[in-house]
């Protein structure tokens, strides 16, 4: 479970999140929402112990994220921002083989090679993966990088608008495969999401934030509302009904 | 997902990558290899061809000197390599960072304060080892003070050290205007690179010291390629990047201290052995890189000697050459990659 | 009060030239300005041109520095963060290995030229390389100087003209007499020149595309902006050597005080350039009395404190 403890967030005089407290439980699909500015990089960077919260406590497991070491918990949570600029020409699984660090200082092992290739095949890269990066397209390299943080092996997974970049087929194809992480492998995934209706389709929970606050979250039965989400996104929404699906409509 | 290679355009790219890695198959084992093999040949070549007279005498001179240019070689590829890596660009050098000044400063006010004879007398472990230690506090002086900051950025740090680097220039050129030319003569030749000219009593120290420095930095060469990924990347992958950052500095420090105490400033050497170590290995990794930066800094080194020795009679130009050389690839670099 | 702000800083502007006038290794006054034949040509000798020459010298710098900053749309560039006096220097030096008779005059045109193409060679590279942060520009303009003065270096040690060259590098008005500064001047004419092209520099700076779509000449308003950059430097350069960081450090502190208008900062930056040389030059000439700090060396610890405290600011507000 990750539990966060008067969270908060500050630049001078400016505070960009908090204080905010919650828990998200392990396992399942957790999607964080809401508009821009509100907060969800800033709430998911400081779970995943790349912002240093300006107070506050976050504990995964009962590992305090910002005090353990940073190894330890790399083997317990993985998280991803969106598109990484480096230099180094590096192939798909040399990236791919970076996600093994955690738990061999760099040193593969046969177990190790075995969950690259098995990260590779999950996201269907293995003609892919002698690649460089700087040859893929960036639906590609996003594929590739969530392959690494797959290859982490890691409890929890956090990332960060993985569908930014991806065109309709490949956003559709990213959520089936972190459903199918959650499913199958049994991961804990928060992700950011700017599409309503994806998070819908494919999360358990929605956690919606404004203003750095936590505005509501739950089910997405009980989230999927037209006050709810009237309210959180501050734009007129209607929901209606499609194939069985709550779908929200805003376009107008 | 079956969006790879069934068509054509995607088939392309796939293509060229094989035909790439062909033209460059050799494996990395091989490539280091053959640095090795060349790097002994212009060693041996630099400390046994073309003697002329005694023997022992010439050969211990030129041993001093071999000395020297290993421990000169192997602190700046091995620094400006990690450099390179922390700071995620592969066109700068440590001298940025106004090592450089620092040196050229101290040496200026030793020589305006006690005068030209001070240089020769003061020579001596001692002073290596306050030399050392100024420079590595320097470092962590500003390194401290800037992270200590929420936001420690790299390339604040960087500008900030460009400009002290500036501003100690200038008053290093103020005094040396108010040297008398017989002074400054004295300490132009600790201001320009002086390989042959080198200290023996300093290699034993400056040689440990290197190979101390070098232990830590291949202790941590996995986690140096974790680094090429980038700050978020890597704490993900549970590197403590803060830490890690610091420590490398320091580490660099300590390199280019030495090589300067021993050779004087440089500022493309670094560069040149870094860009064609990483093109002769043909990967990132540390593993490969780092040696291969040593040995060919090693080759430039005797083999430079050699041939300006032997084939332009113009033996104390070897390290005016390299800057020369060094600068020049550096431009070109820049233009051609199109990024700094 | 704001209206009177600015006679305000002019009257606190002469105050300064006015001290500056009176202090010195020989002792004039007032009095004996009017009644003493010697201390008048003295005066007019010496103490004058030397206090114009740094009023000319500070507007120099720091016109080329607002210049510079709006043509390349950073804060953190100016002559010698971007590797254009080190090319000024170059000539210098090129020159008088060739001729070494040359007038001053032919010196300051080869500074000039030289700086045009360094000032050149910087946008070339500039706009060859994609840059991922502000800071990056001037540390790409000061590895361009660094290559350049390898250059000079080493000419400079095989022509025995190392401590020469170190000489008229840290420069210093002390040497400033009636005969020498004139061409200083010309100074006053490309701040003249700024004033009036202030908006078309601030268009070229956002780019060629944006200049051409607004119907401006954009390769004519950048060759004008870097001559004007090129004869304030070269100049500069030959008469009194390199003042770091002056054309950085004033209009970032205006700007910062005042907003980003270029054209009615400009007094602000001229005034308060000549008050902060005026001021360097003083403080060098009174503390090692009767010997002097040049005000090069001075504005060379003042300015780079100040710059990295900018910096350090800047970097509390944005993510540089």
């Amino acid at each position: 479970m990750i539990e966060f403890t008067d969270i908060r967030k500050s630049y001078g005089q400016d505070t960009v999140l908090g204080p905010v407290s919650g828990q998200i439980p392990a396992g399942g699909v957790t999607s964080l929402v809401g508009p821009n500015g509100a907060g969800k990089s800033t709430l998911l960077t400081i779970i995943g112990r790349l912002t240093e919260p300006t107070s506050g406590r976050v504990t995964v497991d009962g590992l305090d994220v910002h005090r353990a070491k940073s190894q330890e918990v790399a083997r317990t949570l993985s998280v991803l921002r969106q598109e990484n600029h480096f230099t180094a020409r590096v192939t798909v699984r040399e990236l791919v083989a970076f996600g093994r660090f955690p738990h061999s200082r760099g040193r593969l092992t046969p177990a190790c090679v075995a969950k690259i290739d098995e990260a590779l095949e999950f996201l269907h890269l293995g003609d892919l993966q002698h690649r460089h990066l700087d040859q893929l397209s960036g639906g590609q390299r996003q594929r590739a990088y969530v392959a690494m943080v797959v290859a982490q092996d890691t409890q929890y997974v956090l990332l960060d608008e993985p569908l930014n970049n991806l065109d309709m087929k490949h956003s559709v194809r990213m959520m089936g495969q972190l459903r199918r992480a959650a499913d199958e492998l049994g991961k804990t995934v928060v992700l950011i999401v700017h599409d309503i209706n994806f998070a819908a389709t494919y999360s358990d929970r929605i956690v919606a934030l404004r203003e750095g606050q936590i505005a509501a979250s739950g089910t997405v039965d009980a989230m999927m509302r037209a006050e709810v989400l009237t309210e959180v996104f501050d734009t007129p929404v209607q929901i209606h009904e499609v194939d069985g699906n709550r779908t929200a409509v805003y376009f107008r | 997902m079956s969006d790879t290679p069934m068509t054509a355009p995607s088939l392309a790219p796939t293509s060229a990558a094989l035909t790439k890695q062909a033209r460059r198959g050799m494996p990395v084992a091989a490539r280091l290899a053959v640095a090795a093999a060349l790097a002994a040949a212009s060693v041996a070549a630099f400390l046994l061809l073309f003697i002329e007279g005694s023997f022992d005498f010439a050969f211990e001179r030129r041993l001093t000197v071999f000395g020297t240019m290993v421990v000169v070689a192997f602190a700046q590829a091995v620094a400006t390599v990690v450099f390179q890596t922390i700071t995620h660009n592969r066109l700068l050098t440590p001298s940025i960072m106004g090592f450089d000044a620092v040196y050229i400063l101290m040496q200026t006010l030793l020589v305006s304060v006690f005068g030209g004879r001070v240089l020769a007398a003061t020579d001596g472990l001692p002073k290596l080892i306050t030399q050392t230690l100024l420079m590595v506090a320097f470092t962590m002086l500003l390194f401290g003070w800037l992270f200590s900051g929420r936001r420690g950025s790299l390339h604040v740090l960087l500008l900030v050290g460009v400009v002290l680097g500036l501003a100690f220039r200038s008053l290093s050129d103020f005094l040396q205007r108010l040297l008398s030319p017989a002074e400054y003569d004295v300490l132009s030749t600790r201001l320009f690179g002086r390989l042959s000219t080198a200290e023996p009593e300093y290699l034993p120290l400056a040689g440990g010291v290197c190979l101390v420095v070098g232990a830590v930095i291949w202790w941590r060469r996995y986690r140096l390629d974790t680094l090429l990924l980038g700050q978020e990347t890597a704490t993900n992958l549970g590197i403590t990047h803060k830490r890690e950052l610091t420590v490398l500095l320091l580490l660099v420090s300590v390199l280019i201290a030495m090589s300067t105490a021993l050779a004087g400033p440089m500022t493309f050497f670094g560069f040149l052995t870094a860009m064609l170590a990483y093109q002769f290995a043909g990967t990132h990794r540390h593993l490969i890189v780092l040696p291969m930066a040593f040995l060919i800094g090693l080759i430039t080194l005797t083999g430079g000697q050699f041939v300006m020795e032997h084939v332009f009679y113009a033996s104390g130009m070897l390290t005016v050459v390299i800057e020369f050389l060094g600068g020049a690839i550096f431009l070109a670099h820049l233009l051609r990659k199109g990024s700094l | 009060m704001r209206r009177l702000s600015l006679p305000l800083a002019v009257l606190g502007v002469l105050a300064l030239v006015t001290v500056s006038l009176f202090v010195g290794g020989y002792d004039i006054d007032l009095r004996s300005l009017f009644t003493d034949p010697d201390d008048r040509r003295m005066f007019l000798i010496s103490r004058v041109p030397r206090t114009l020459a740094l009023m000319l010298a500070a507007a120099a710098m720091a016109v080329s520095g607002v210049i510079m900053q709006m043509l390349v749309q950073n804060r953190f560039v100016e002559p010698t963060t971007t590797g254009t006096s080190e090319w000024a220097a170059l000539g210098v030096l090129l020159l008088t290995l060739l001729a070494p008779a040359a007038s001053p005059l032919v010196k300051m045109g080869a500074a000039g030229a030289f700086a045009f193409v360094g000032a050149l060679v910087f946008l070339f590279v500039l706009g060859r390389i994609a840059l991922r942060s502000q800071v990056i520009v001037p540390i790409v303009g000061i590895m361009l100087g660094a290559l350049v003065s390898a250059v000079t270096l080493y000419i400079a040690s095989t022509t025995n003209l190392l401590q020469t060259l170190a000489t008229w590098r840290s420069g210093g008005f002390s040497s400033v007499v009636r005969g020498t500064y004139e061409p200083l001047w010309v100074v006053g004419a490309i701040v003249v020149g700024l004033y009036v092209a202030a908006d078309r520099f601030t268009i070229a700076g956002l780019g060629r595309d944006t200049a051409v779509s607004l119907g401006l000449p954009y390769r004519r308003i950048l060759f004008i902006g870097l001559t004007m950059v090129a004869l304030a430097t070269g100049v500069t350069t030959v008469v009194v050597g390199f003042i770091p960081f002056l054309g950085l450090i004033v209009p970032n502190l205006v700007s910062m005080a005042r907003g980003d208008d270029v054209r009615t900062n400009l007094p602000w930056v001229v005034l308060s350039s000549i008050a902060l040389m005026i001021a360097c030059d003083l403080v060098g000439r009174v503390v090692v009395f009767p010997m002097e700090i040049p005000a090069t060396v001075v504005l060379g610890a003042v300015g780079a404190l100040v710059f990295v405290t900018m910096i350090l600011r800047q970097r509390g507000k944005v993510h540089v």
